[in-house]
């Protein structure tokens, strides 16, 4: 099982066409421009990126939520145009912010019902009895405690491990989780990262875990794959990567995150000039090329890097490992 | 050298239905001319309240307000409101709020809200207002034709660039940056921290750092300063709290960032900060503390450790 496909994705494109006026054709908004990965069963994976570099859109695309402008998305083999409702209830979703995605009108029995009534799954008393369990794998416990408590009355840590909970509550196969540390307090966010990585590993789960945040990777997931303005730039197992990037972008990236070390306010970073280039007409060539210091002239403002494999499991889209 | 703040035994308490909230108790403090100091700890720990409190930014159900401060000589709490707006407030102190890039006026365009201080505190013409704000552009590094643009047509990083320039327009010599970075990516993150940097020392500025994110606070980081529950519980350099942090609370805060280049088993701290009213007697921290013993039971003094730094905590005593 362990080395199987679970998710793959193929040349996947999603724009969204902008116009004015409601009818007058402006363009297309490249929010993911050709992606290609595969998730494995058990497998977690990280999208890194900045924002408005389409990892959200990229998760939304996976979760089935927007339909694919081109380019497929096969779950267990087939195609998830085709699987229909099913699919739903085989993907759990974790938003980024826990209040926003939580109603406030349902207490925490009703939130974590509500996918299984959806889904027609199991009897009364058998929903009963799972919500009960995932709240003690979640640990909301003492469970009689939080079963009738409304969003309001948690905290924002206890919020996002109700959003975990239900996302798992009917047993699924992959978890997308858009960046679910990003609003917590720097304390808790390591006790909900253990506790995803717990769920994990325990049901043996895919996950696609989105962030920005590259300093929390290494506690959780085994490849990362780099994102850049609509594309993935690179991708390579996580300890790989952060000992050995190649990709000018990814480069920059890991030299800007700072360790605690007083040292660090005595001098000052090298960072890329520039700002992530507009979807809407991304630069010809390498979409890094305007910022990279690298850049092979005649090359990269021309043509569109290929995947090349320097390493084993490394994949870099980059001329300068052609 | 004469400290530009000195903060005595402040004290800011909110009314609330439920009752008093103390969200700054008993806090005390100088900062010396050119230093950074950066406040750190958990959300609700009164932090921004500090901020508040600083600059009298003070919210109606305001329950308590006392103590001393003394900014830049000037006996603040002497003041009254008019006075203390007129001397005191972007004169002498500017303050980064948070979500501040989100907070501009989406109607008006971003070089004429860089301005408006400089209309109300130093009654300049528009003319040679909007020279100045052309002038603070350049300093933060947004680009000069920026002046005629309305908020939304800026990216997150520009419009934090913004806001700081309209910090630093009436040449203040105290900034107080609220998670100036929190919003933005890595890239843009870092591009800010060197911005501030260079700022700092080509107008020999102060700042004071309030955020929940070590790892980017030592960017910029001379000073340290750990709350926890509306009270201090270490004081120091910044050297010290990073490298070797005594307080039980800040050992554990440290030992939760995580790193990209060590390897090191993550922790997190048990329970959650107590709510500030009616807050324990004794060591707040006690009930979440791994290393309480029966002393604890008893409010700590605060500890002058080895003269480098204040610990509020009765290992050191």
């Amino acid at each position: 099982m362990e080395d199987q496909v679970l998710l793959q994705v193929k040349d996947l494109h999603k724009w969204f066409e902008l116009r004015k006026w409601g009818f007058i054709h402006i363009g297309f908004v490249r929010a993911v421009d050709g992606v290609d990965f595969d998730i494995h069963y058990g497998e977690a994976v990280t999208f890194v990126g900045e924002s408005g570099c389409g990892k959200s859109t990229l998760a939304r695309t996976i979760l089935g939520l927007y339909q694919p402008t081109r380019g497929e998305i096969l779950f267990e083999g087939k195609r998830l145009q085709r699987l229909g409702r099913w699919y739903r209830s085989q993907v759990g979703y974790i938003q980024q912010d826990p209040y926003g995605a939580l109603p406030p009108f349902m207490n925490v029995r009703r939130i974590l019902l509500e996918p299984m009534v959806i889904n027609h799954w199991g009897s009364k008393a058998k929903r009963e009895k799972r919500i009960r369990e995932v709240l003690e794998e979640v640990k909301l416990t003492p469970v009689e405690d939080f079963i009738g408590k409304f969003p309001h009355m948690l905290s924002g840590g206890q919020q996002q491990r109700l959003v975990i909970a239900r996302s798992i509550v009917l047993n699924p196969k992959l978890l997308v989780a858009d960046e679910p540390v990003s609003m917590l307090d720097a304390s808790v966010r390591v006790e909900i990262l253990q506790l995803l990585e717990g769920v994990q590993k325990a049901h043996n789960l895919g996950v696609a875990y989105i962030t920005h945040d590259l300093s929390t990777v290494r506690y959780f997931s085994e490849r990362i794959f780099v994102m850049y303005a609509a594309k993935l730039v690179e991708k390579a197992p996580v300890q790989e990567l952060i000992r050995n990037p190649l990709h000018p972008y990814t480069q920059a990236l890991l030299d800007a995150i700072p360790d605690p070390d007083p040292e660090n306010a005595h001098k000052f970073k090298e960072v890329p000039p520039g700002e992530p280039p507009s979807l809407l007409r991304p630069p010809l060539g390498c979409r890094f090329h305007p910022r990279c210091k690298h850049k092979i002239e005649g090359l990269c403002d021309k043509e569109v890097p290929k995947e090349f494999e320097p390493g084993p499991g490394h994949y870099v889209s980059c001329w300068l490992y052609k | 050298m004469d400290p530009i703040l000195k903060v005595e035994d402040l004290k800011l308490y909110f009314r609330t239905t439920k009752g008093v909230v103390q969200a700054v108790d008993g806090v005390s403090f100088e900062l010396v001319p050119q230093t950074a100091m950066v406040i750190v700890g958990e959300s609700g720990c009164g932090k921004s309240s500090l901020a508040k409190a600083i600059l009298r930014l003070l919210p109606r159900n305001t329950h308590t307000y006392a103590g001393n401060i003394y900014i830049d000589g000037i006996e603040a709490m002497k003041l009254n409101d008019e006075q203390f707006r007129r001397e005191v407030r972007w004169r002498r102190i500017s303050y980064v709020a948070q979500a501040a890039m989100n907070s501009l006026n989406p109607v008006v365009k971003v070089g004429n809200q860089v301005a408006e201080p400089l209309f109300i505190h130093n009654n300049l013409t528009k003319e040679e207002a909007l020279n100045r704000v052309i002038e603070a552009f350049q300093i933060v590094g947004v680009p000069v034709d920026f002046v005629d643009r309305y908020p939304f047509e800026l990216s997150g990083g520009m419009r934090q660039r913004v806001v700081i320039a309209m910090a630093l327009i009436t040449n203040p010599k105290l900034v107080i940056l609220d998670e100036p970075t929190s919003a933005l990516d890595v890239l843009t993150q870092a591009n800010i921290m060197n911005a501030l940097k260079r700022i700092k020392e080509e107008f020999e500025l102060t700042y004071i750092l309030i955020t929940h994110d070590i790892s980017t606070s030592s960017e910029l980081a001379l000073d340290a300063m750990v709350m926890y529950a509306g009270q201090i519980v270490e004081l120091g350099k910044a050297g010290h709290f990073y490298l070797e942090p005594l307080h039980p609370y800040s050992q554990k805060l440290m030992a939760s960032v995580p790193t990209l280049r060590e390897d090191k088993e993550l922790e997190f701290i048990p329970g959650q900060p107590p709510s500030l009213i009616n807050p324990p007697t004794g060591c707040r921290f006690a009930p979440r503390c791994p290393k309480r013993f029966s002393a604890c039971d008893h409010e700590p003094p605060m500890v002058n450790y080895k003269d480098e730094r204040k610990i509020k905590c009765h290992l050191y005593t």
